[in-house]
This record gives C-alpha cells, structure tokens and sequence, in this order.
C-alpha cells in the first residue's frame, strides 16, 4: 500500500492532468447528453485539433528552454500559402510541395533559431516580429484572396482516412479495429520489455497489478477511440501523423541526450553551459523544430480547409501555448512533457466541441477557456506550495 | 573620552542553530571611525546586518543601544531614522537612473507626489560637493566609475542625515587613487560629526585611519585596540585576526607526489565587459600528480576568474597563454574540449553554476556525463541510474533516493552532487572552487576525505579557498593569488597564515610602487 501511495504522490501531476481530462469528458458528454462521443463527433474531434497538438508539441519544446514562440500562427498561414501558389498556379506534384513546404519551414525556425540563440535577442521579440514577417508576406503572396482547391491527395493528409473502408463488419471498419488491437499489442509489449530491463538491473518495480491496471485502463483508452473510429470512417490518416509524432517526440524529450540538454538549459542556462551542453546549438535546434512542426501544422490547416487564407492560424500560438501550460509545463522552463502538453490540447479541443455542441456562443466559450487556463496554472502553483 | 554613540551588548545570532555571532558586545564613540576587522565568515557582515535591521530584532538576542536608549529595529528604515545607514559591498544602485535621482532613491523631494526636479538636482549637487564628487547630477549612475558610484552612496547616505556610517568592504573594488580619496573623505566627515564603521581587509588602510579596531574571529570579539595605545600594527593585527590553534580538522593523508600533470604558463584574460582591463595577469602555476595545491588570496583578487577562465574560457575574452597536461599542450576553447581532456570545475557558486535545481539527482550528476550511458544519442535509463547511484553512494550523499529533486538538498548535500557529477566524468585534474563554503562542519570534513582520496589515486587537486586553515591544512603547496596575478608560492612548510597575509601586503605594497613610478 505504501507502494502505491508513493506511486500517486509522485506521479500527483500527470495522474492530475489525466483525471483532469476524463472530468471533463464525463461533464460534458453528460451536458451534452451524450454527444460528445458519438462515433462522427469523436472523428470531429481528432480532425479539429490535430493542429494544435502538432503545434503543441514543438511548443513545448520552446517553453522548456523557458522561451516562446508567438509566429507559429503566421507561419501556418504563410505555409499554406506556399503550397497553394506551388500546386495552384504552378502545377507542382503535391508530394514536391509537401517537401519544399516542410523545408520553408525549417528555414523559417532557423531564421528565428538564428537570432534568437546567436544573436541572444529575447525569443518573445523575435517571434512577435516573425508573427508579424509572416503573416504580412502571406497577404503578399495571396495578394490577400483565398486561393483553392487542391488535389485530393493533398487533402487526404488532413482529411483522409485510411484505406479500406469498405471492410466492415457489422457496420464496423475491419481496419480500425485491427489497427487499436495491435496498438494495445505493441503497448503491452513495451510495458513488459521495460519492466524486464529493470528487473534486470535490480531495480524496484512497481507491483504487478499496478502495472497491469495501468496498462489496462491505457489498452481500454485506446480501444474505445479506435471502436469509435470504425463505427464512423475508420482511422483518420491525421491520427496516425499524430500518434507518430507524439510518440517520436515523447522519445526525444526523454531518452536522447538532445532531449536531456533542453530540459537542462530550461532548468538553469549557466549551469548546463558548465557541464558541457552546447546551449547556443540546442536553442537553436528548438526554434528550427518548431518551425519544421509549424510548417507541417500549415499543411495539415490546408488541406482541411482545402484553401489557403490570409487569415489561416490566427491565434493558433496562443491555443499551443495554452496547451502545454495547462499540460503542466512551466512558464521559466525546464518543466513539462509532450504528453502533458497533448492532454492540455485535448482539454481545450473537448471544451470547444463540447461548448459547441451545447450551443454556448463563441464569446462565452473564449471566457471559459481563459478561467479553464488560469484555474489549471493556479492549482499548479497551490499544489507545488503545499508539495 | 568622547559619548557613545553607539552599543552593542551581548549579541548571539544564530542561522539555523550553528551561531553565527557569540554574545558580542563593542562601543562605538561619537567622532571617530572605528574599524571591524576579521577573517571571511567571521561574522562582521553579519554584526552589521544586526545592527542595521537586516536581520530584525528578535531574530538574534542582545541588546543595541543608541545613545544609551535601547533600540529594537524592525528593519532597516527603523535604524536609518536614528541616523544608522549601512553601504553594502555590491551598491544598492540602479543603473539607468541619473546621480539625484539615485541620491533621492524611496526619498524623493516632492509634494504631494509630484517630484520636484529642481530642488532634487540642486540638494544632489551639494550632497556631490560635499563628499567631493565633480560630475553633473543628472549624469546616468551607469556612466560612472565604480568609485564615483562608492561616493554617490555616501552622499546618499548623506542625504539621510547620517550619524552612523557602516562601510562594508568599501574600497575592495577600487584602485589605490579611489581607495585614497575615499579614506580622505571618511576622516572629514569624522570632523562633521559623522562616525564611520568600516569593514575592510586591507589592513594598511585600517592602520591608516581607524581610531578603534575590533578583532572579530568565529564569530567572537577577539581583541579591541585603539589608537591611543598606539598598537596598530599589521602584524599585531593579523596575529589577533587568525592566531587560533590548528586543531586535528582535517584528515590525515600521505603524500604521494609523481611527475608534473598540469601546468599553466602566461595564463592572461581580460574583463568580459572592459576589454582593455586585465583580470588574470600573466599566470604560471603547476599541479603534481598527488597533490593538492591551494590559491589563497582576498576576495576578488582573481582566483575564481584564474579557474573559470581555464575551464573551457567560461570566463572573461581575449584569453592568452598556454595550458599544459602531462608536458603536452591541451585545448580548453570549451568545456568539452576540458572534459574531454580530464580537466573540470567545481563552481564557487553551486546553485547558480553548478545544479539544475529544478532536476533530480539523477539528472545533475549526468548532465555532463550522458555520453557515457548512451548509444547514438539514445540513453540507457538504466544504466544511467547505475552510474549515478554508484556516485551517490560514493560520496554518500544523504538523500531519498536518485529520484530527489536537489533543490530539497541541504547545502553539503548539494556539492556533493555536484562533485560527483565531475567525478562520473573520470577527470584527471580538478579545479575546486571555494568546495566547502557555505557547507557545516561534517560535511566539510567528508568533503576533505574525498579530496584527500583523489589526490591519493593520482589526481591533480586545486583548491581554491577564502578559508586560510583549510588550505593550511589541506594543500602541499599554496599559491596567493592577489589582483589577478600570483603573488606567490608557498611550500607546505613555510605556509602560515601570517606568510599568506605578509606575501599579499606586500604584493599590494609592490603594485602601488610600479603604478607610482608608472604614473
């Protein structure tokens, strides 16, 4: 029992986070009378927010160097952009764009990466100024139109689903189905490889039924949404790009050195530098992924809409930024997780739908969303008083 | 004999139970300066934060009395209304605002809340004509020098109607010129009336214009002299100030001594901000295989930058000279390149330079070391854990586990991460700065231990110490270190506190003679 006890106190956060985003699932499915997870309106939801997840991923990065990045927004736009003109008005092959459009980005964060790591000027004005580059040369190059339609296949990375969806029993995709079994496979493989590495080193473990409890509340998570899934369309192309993403990213922040070294500058800039890590390289690397991630945002807002708008990704910064702190992550750096950030951008995606759904009006929902972001940072700072 | 102005009766201050301060008293006359003098840590700092209300009444026991009334400070303003104002060593003053408005800081000359201007410039420019400041009040505090900026403070104290002026280290950051000036104006302001406490480690200015002088040493008054017995002497001084029997406080080791494995030639670096000022000048030291030497020296005379400057030039620009291990010449362009050579750093300053607080201790001993436990970049949790348990066990660093965040730790604790966050580097040569301050005593006897350890499997030690008997006692040979250069070396048996103390006089004495000739 004390085991267990010690488990949840310090694990208090994520578990908080966790039990945080099941409330308010159970809230509003109840308040919506069951909307909210209906088969279309769960697809609704993985397609609705995939933007602000990849956003939030490369954002928490920069927030654990103790930084910002506010022209995310911009360079969604300002991508989206590109690759209309390059598809558009050029004819290029949309898997060449889709490559120039990913390295326009990366150029992009390197030019912030440049100033901000080499030249030392504050991340907050660098990419205030990038939001404003950006989103001007988008109106440039759109010559402030809208500009559309794109080919299919372009449109398939945001609203595709995987192939198949005729396969179905009993009126559910065969594909999806499969796809959340081996999911949970893999998953329970790697519960048990870790568990057998430690037991090797001869380290404590957690109690079995804890790991298995654990596990299977995650495999029961999992076979909900791909159930859902299958009752509707099958499995969105996006949700894999995201799972892939989430996944590798999780990777990097937590077993590479690279990883290792942004959490240490975050922590305390000085001290990393005394021990050998290259902060200048690894905030530049930060700013540069960031835009790599921006740019992919860009294509995935494209081809949902299926146009490229001057207006594209206005405040999608602030909904990024908004998740990771809500995920924990905290404001002077060093703190925080992709999954963390992940959970915080699923809260705010269930708020928008729920509130949608119940027909709150987009004035209030804005409201509520702010007390939902200073409510979770409060309770951060109260529980840390207390801890 | 003059009134007394000032007295404090029985003072015991303690920080977290280990007493700074044992019961003591001193007196402070009307009209004269009265100077404070005593070891780093003696606890002279600590008296006049007493006394000033830094530390409230209440926090300590004793008595202040101020003209024979007693007196309980809240804070500082309560001591500043009797006309008590202390000058810290690091200035208290705001860069980007002009000379007045500096002077008339929290004391603005105003109606209403409406800044009168005119009349704030034109009281400033007295106040500068008093403490004999030529520049224009409005004049950014940033523009000045660091000694006009020492006598805007006066004149802001000045403005406060002192009766009691406490000068903490005042001239540690001057010249010889400034330093003058500055001691010419405390003897004047003696004759307005105004009685100066002065906190100094240069003794010479102290025989120079003290009428009283209080020996501090563990926190205990030691000894009182005044003029008027006419035994201001340095040397009498510095024998009160240090004369305490080395007692069995440090471990015994034998001494092993091989070849030479690190060597320093020409080492010179300038300030980071004022390129044309030379911060370490012309440096050669050398360190044995087995041995541990020590850089003695006052504060800020340049043994932190010495090192720093070395450990992959974390200090300073325009670094000159040549470093040295095994007789082969070695780059230290960045700290890798010196990690990777087996040289590191111990910060003076651990929790600014030295930990991610925020991070476990895990973490902090691996920073520097990830490449040890991973493979292409990947790490192996696991063998992380093992690597860093086998260092937290070593040093026996008392903690929950690797799990503890080190910001939870107590501060032996905390070095002890730090230290083996550079020992899991498998180093050859080890510059530790200052690697007991702030540390109790237990720890600091682990902490001897484990360099006596090192030095025994071969490794090249550089201890670098504000606490004479710990390098007394510790190293086989002890550099002093004073304005940047090496004063000189002293070999186990001719080390004393007292060589120490004469090597920097008159190393101080000989660099105002070349400056004289020069100028």
């Amino acid at each position: 029992m004390n085991q267990l006890t010690n488990y949840f106190k310090n694990n208090i956060r994520q578990n908080g986070m966790v039990l945080a985003l099941v409330f308010i699932m159970v809230l509003f499915q109840a308040l919506t009378g069951g909307i909210l997870f209906r088969p279309m309106n769960v697809n609704n939801l993985v397609l609705q927010n995939a933007y602000v997840l990849i956003l939030a991923t490369g954002m928490l990065l920069a927030i654990l160097t103790g930084n910002i990045d506010l022209s995310v927004g911009s360079v969604v736009a300002f991508v989206g952009a590109i690759s209309a003109v390059m598809m558009v008005d050029w004819g290029v092959p949309v898997w060449i764009t889709i490559i120039a459009a990913l390295l326009v980005g990366v150029a992009v964060g390197a030019f912030h990466g440049y100033f901000i790591a080499y030249m030392r000027i504050p991340a907050f004005i660098v990419t205030l100024a990038g939001m404003l580059i950006w989103r001007g040369l988008t109106m440039v190059i759109l010559k402030g139109q809208t500009k559309s339609p794109f080919e299919k296949s372009f449109q398939a990375m945001a609203a595709g689903y995987l192939p198949g969806r005729d396969l179905k029993i009993g009126g559910l995709n065969v594909i999806a189905l499969i796809a959340g079994l081996l999911i949970s496979l893999f998953f329970i493989i790697m519960v048990f490889r870790a568990r057998r590495n430690k037991v090797k080193y001869g380290f404590d473990v957690i109690p079995l039924w804890l790991e298995l409890g654990k596990a299977a509340l995650v495999i029961i998570a999992i076979n909900l949404l791909t159930f859902s899934l299958a009752a509707y369309n099958g499995i969105p192309i996006v949700l894999i790009l995201l799972i892939g993403l989430i996944g590798l990213y999780t990777f990097i922040t937590q077993r590479t050195i690279f990883g290792r070294h942004v959490y240490a500058l975050g922590g305390n800039e000085k001290a990393a530098k005394l021990s050998g890590v290259k902060t200048k390289r690894v905030m530049f690397l930060v700013y540069t992924n960031m835009g790599l991630l921006a740019a992919l945002a860009g294509l995935v807002v494209a081809g949902r809409l299926n146009a490229a708008t001057p207006k594209a990704g206005v405040n999608f910064e602030l909904d990024a930024i908004a998740s990771c702190f809500i995920g924990g992550a905290s404001a002077s750096g060093g703190i925080g997780t992709v999954i963390g950030a992940i959970i915080g951008g699923l809260v705010m995606g269930v708020l928008n739908n729920g509130m949608s759904i119940m027909g709150v009006s987009v004035d209030w929902q804005q409201a509520i969303k702010g007390l939902v972001l200073l409510g979770a940072v409060f309770f951060d700072v109260v529980a840390k008083k207390k801890g | 004999m003059a009134n007394t102005i000032l007295e404090m009766r029985d003072i015991t201050k303690k920080f977290a139970g280990v007493p700074a301060l044992q019961d003591v008293s001193f007196s402070v006359q009307d009209d004269e300066i009265h100077a404070i003098v005593g070891e780093n840590g003696a606890g002279k700092s600590t008296l006049m934060k007493v006394l000033s209300g830094v530390h409230p009444h209440g926090s300590f026991d004793g008595k202040i009395f101020v003209r024979g009334e007693e007196c309980s400070f809240k804070s500082i303003k309560d001591s500043e209304k009797l006309g008590i104002v202390i000058i810290h060593q690091e200035l208290a003053l705001i860069p980007y605002l002009s000379i007045a408005e500096n002077i008339f800081l929290g004391n603005e000359k105003a109606t209403g809340g409406v800044i009168d201007w005119n009349r704030t410039v034109n009281e400033a420019g007295k106040l500068l004509k008093k403490v004999g400041l030529d520049e224009n009040p409005n004049t950014l505090i940033g523009n000045i020098g660091v000694g006009k900026q020492q006598l805007v403070e006066i004149a802001k104290a000045l403005s406060k109607e002192v009766r009691v002026l406490i000068l903490d280290e005042p001239t540690a950051a001057l010249n010889d010129e400034e330093s003058g000036n500055l001691l010419n104006l405390l003897e004047e302001l003696k004759v307005q009336g105004i009685t100066s406490i002065l906190i100094s480690h240069k003794l010479n200015e102290i025989e120079q214009v003290a009428d009283q002088i209080t020996v501090i040493r563990d926190g205990r008054v030691i000894e009182n002299m005044t003029r008027e017995q006419g035994d201001f002497h340095e040397d009498r001084i510095i024998k009160s100030m240090v004369g305490r029997e080395i007692t069995d406080r440090w471990p015994t080791r034998t001494h092993k001594i091989g070849d030479e494995m690190f060597k320093v030639e020409n080492w010179t670096v300038h300030h980071p901000l004022h390129e044309h000022r030379k911060v370490v000048n012309n440096v050669n030291f050398n360190i044995r295989k087995g041995e541990v030497i020590g850089f003695a020296g006052l504060m800020g005379a340049g043994r932190t930058e010495i090192a720093m400057s070395l450990f992959g030039k974390s200090y300073g620009q325009k670094h000159s000279g040549k470093v040295f291990k095994n007789g082969k010449e070695i780059r230290v362009d960045t700290v890798n390149h010196c990690i990777d050579n087996g040289l590191v750093y111990l910060t003076e300053d651990r929790k600014s330079y030295g930990l991610v607080l925020i991070n476990d201790i895990k973490n902090n001993i691996s920073l520097a070391n990830l490449g040890k436990v991973s493979r292409f970049q990947v790490i192996n949790p696991n063998e992380e854990v093992v690597e860093a348990e086998k260092y937290r066990k070593k040093l026996s660093v008392r903690s929950t586990g690797l799990e503890q965040v080190v910001e939870s730790l107590s501060g032996g604790n905390q070095q002890k991460v730090v230290l083996s966050k550079w020992l899991m580097s498998e180093p050859d040569i080890l510059l530790l700065d200052e690697p007991t301050r702030g540390i109790d005593v237990g720890a600091k006897y682990e902490i001897y231990t484990i360099i006596n350890e090192l030095a025994a499997e071969g490794k090249a030690v550089l201890m670098i110490s504000s606490e004479m008997p710990e390098l007394l006692g510790m190293c086989d040979r002890i550099f002093v270190v004073n304005d940047g250069e090496i004063a000189g070396c002293l070999d186990r048996g001719e080390a004393s506190q007292e060589s120490i103390m004469k090597t920097i006089m008159n190393h101080q004495k000989k660099t105002k003679s070349v400056q004289r000739s020069k100028g």
